[in-house]
């Protein structure tokens, strides 16, 4: 299986909460701002789901290969 | 009455709750009460079982952010949730779903609302604040600045994004001010208003379907049409949601934020001799006007979780209010203080987690562009009689805000 890495862009990232809840799994808030609880991780809906959902597209994910995965602009 | 003993051994009573609303924007002093004495109190809604009410900025922010905590049994009747109007809601709408169908919904139009995308809506924001204002100095003053800048602003650009055609503003505008009402409207009233929008977006969604534009409704109609990503019932509800929320928000905070600005004398000269302080001031003023008029959506516990000390057994309702945690010391020093130089604010106007609002990069760029535009073109505005501000209703603005200059 081929593995994803994430990405946060602190600086970006207004800590709403939105990846945080959605992959809880993979996201905890950390003085406010998102941070990947593990940037190298196995593939998973919800972390392209957070990726796309976030107002800020603070998140990056990409495939093994350096793809980006999310999101899509 | 439902009598539990609390965890300091006496009988806790269940509060009469939402709070009598002030007069003006300010926080109900219980709340502050609470905040300070007791963050985690019961509450008793007119209709449905107890509750918990959560006032401290670390417990809303578990309330509303932590997957322990669901919206949809709000919508099941045996459930009995706390609630202000005698019928559980029969329709779902996005604010009552959880994860993953939430996540299903919100990512056909996340895209729409993002800071880059509104980023793109700044100058049509600005040409629609700028004819405003040219016919509020045509007219004269005294002129009234909810019919002539907050609301058309807000309208505008929410059908715009929607899809809406103009000549159908002037109706959905009545039948929103009934639907976001709890007790201004009877309840027949505040239903009849609620089904006449679902029937006009219905009618909306046909009209896409004939002849597809590039708008929000017409992504949603695709979504269902062609990738069944949502049902036809979810369609008419996200748009109801988006029509109103997109609106009846921003709308009264434009004119809620320049009511601020207009009494408080010193921070209006402040911003007027920096204007580069206006996104920070309104992130300010988005944290410290109660815009909320209504008790919030509750959440239910599916696990047993602590809050201040409380354990929220599984199953129980809690009430969190941003507005109220937006005012906890512990986060926001001289929390009654408008300060525009806070270091951090990291404030809860927006709400957190999934229902984190979805319009909010839309929401700071119209607040953005009304408040410097306005500031800019009037640099002598003043209120030209006493402000009165609506009541019974979800979000709370003046009914008329007469300024001259």
């Amino acid at each position: 299986m081929s593995e994803w890495t994430i990405e946060v862009d602190r600086g970006a990232c207004l800590g709403t909460g939105m990846c945080t809840s959605i992959a809880p799994g993979h996201f905890r808030l950390e003085g406010g701002t998102s941070t990947p609880v593990k940037a190298d991780v196995d593939p998973d809906d919800a972390i392209v789901d957070a990726a796309e959902s976030c107002p800020m597209e603070a998140i990056l994910v990409r495939s093994a290969d350096g793809t980006v995965l999310a999101p899509q602009l | 009455m439902q009598v539990i003993t609390g965890q300091w051994g006496f009988a806790m009573q269940a509060r009469p709750y939402p709070f009598p609303e002030p007069d003006d924007l300010d926080v109900h002093e219980t709340y502050l009460e609470l905040q300070r004495d007791e963050p985690v109190a019961r509450v008793r809604l007119p209709y449905g079982r107890e509750a918990w009410l959560a006032t401290r900025y670390a417990d809303a922010k578990i309330v509303l952010a932590d997957p322990r905590f669901s919206r949809a049994p709000v919508m099941d009747a045996d459930y009995d949730p706390p609630r202000t109007m005698p019928e559980v809601p029969g329709i779902t709408t996005i604010l009552s779903m959880d994860p993953p169908e939430h996540t299903r919904l919100r990512r056909i139009l996340a895209k729409a609302f993002t800071a880059r995308r509104t980023g793109q809506l700044r100058e049509r924001a600005q040409r629609i604040v700028d004819d405003l204002l040219d016919a509020v100095q045509e007219q004269g003053p005294p002129a009234d600045l909810v019919d002539g800048l907050a609301m058309p602003v807000a309208i505008t650009l929410i059908s715009e994004m929607l899809g809406v055609p103009a000549p159908d503003r002037a109706k959905f505008r009545e039948w929103s001010d009934a639907a976001v009402a709890i007790t201004a409207f009877t309840v027949p009233e505040i239903e009849a208003a609620a089904a006449s929008l679902r029937a006009y977006i219905r009618e909306l969604v046909e009209d896409k379907r004939k002849h597809p534009a590039d708008d929000m409704l017409t992504v949603l109609v695709h979504a269902h049409d062609n990738d069944d990503r949502l049902t036809e019932e979810e369609l008419v509800s996200f748009g109801v949601t988006l029509l109103i929320a997109g609106h009846e928000t921003t709308g009264s905070e434009i004119g809620n934020f320049v009511h601020q600005l207009l009494t408080h004398p010193d921070r209006l000269a402040e911003l007027r001799a920096d204007p580069s302080l206006v996104p920070a001031a309104v992130e300010e003023l988005l944290r410290i006007t109660k815009l909320s008029g209504a008790p919030g959506f509750p959440r239910i516990a599916t696990a047993d979780v602590e809050l201040s000390g409380v354990t929220i057994r599984a199953g129980e309702a809690v009430f969190v209010d941003g507005l109220v945690a937006n005012r906890d010391p512990a986060v926001f020093p001289n929390p009654h203080e408008l300060d525009f130089h806070r270091p951090h604010n990291p404030h809860f106007a927006f709400g957190h987690g999934v229902h984190h609002c979805i319009g909010a990069p839309l929401a700071r760029m119209e607040l953005q562009v009304s408040i410097s535009t306005l500031l800019n073109r009037f640099p002598h505005l003043e209120l030209a009689d006493d402000v009165v501000f609506k009541k019974g209703r979800l979000v709370r603005g003046p009914e008329r805000l007469l300024v001259r200059w």
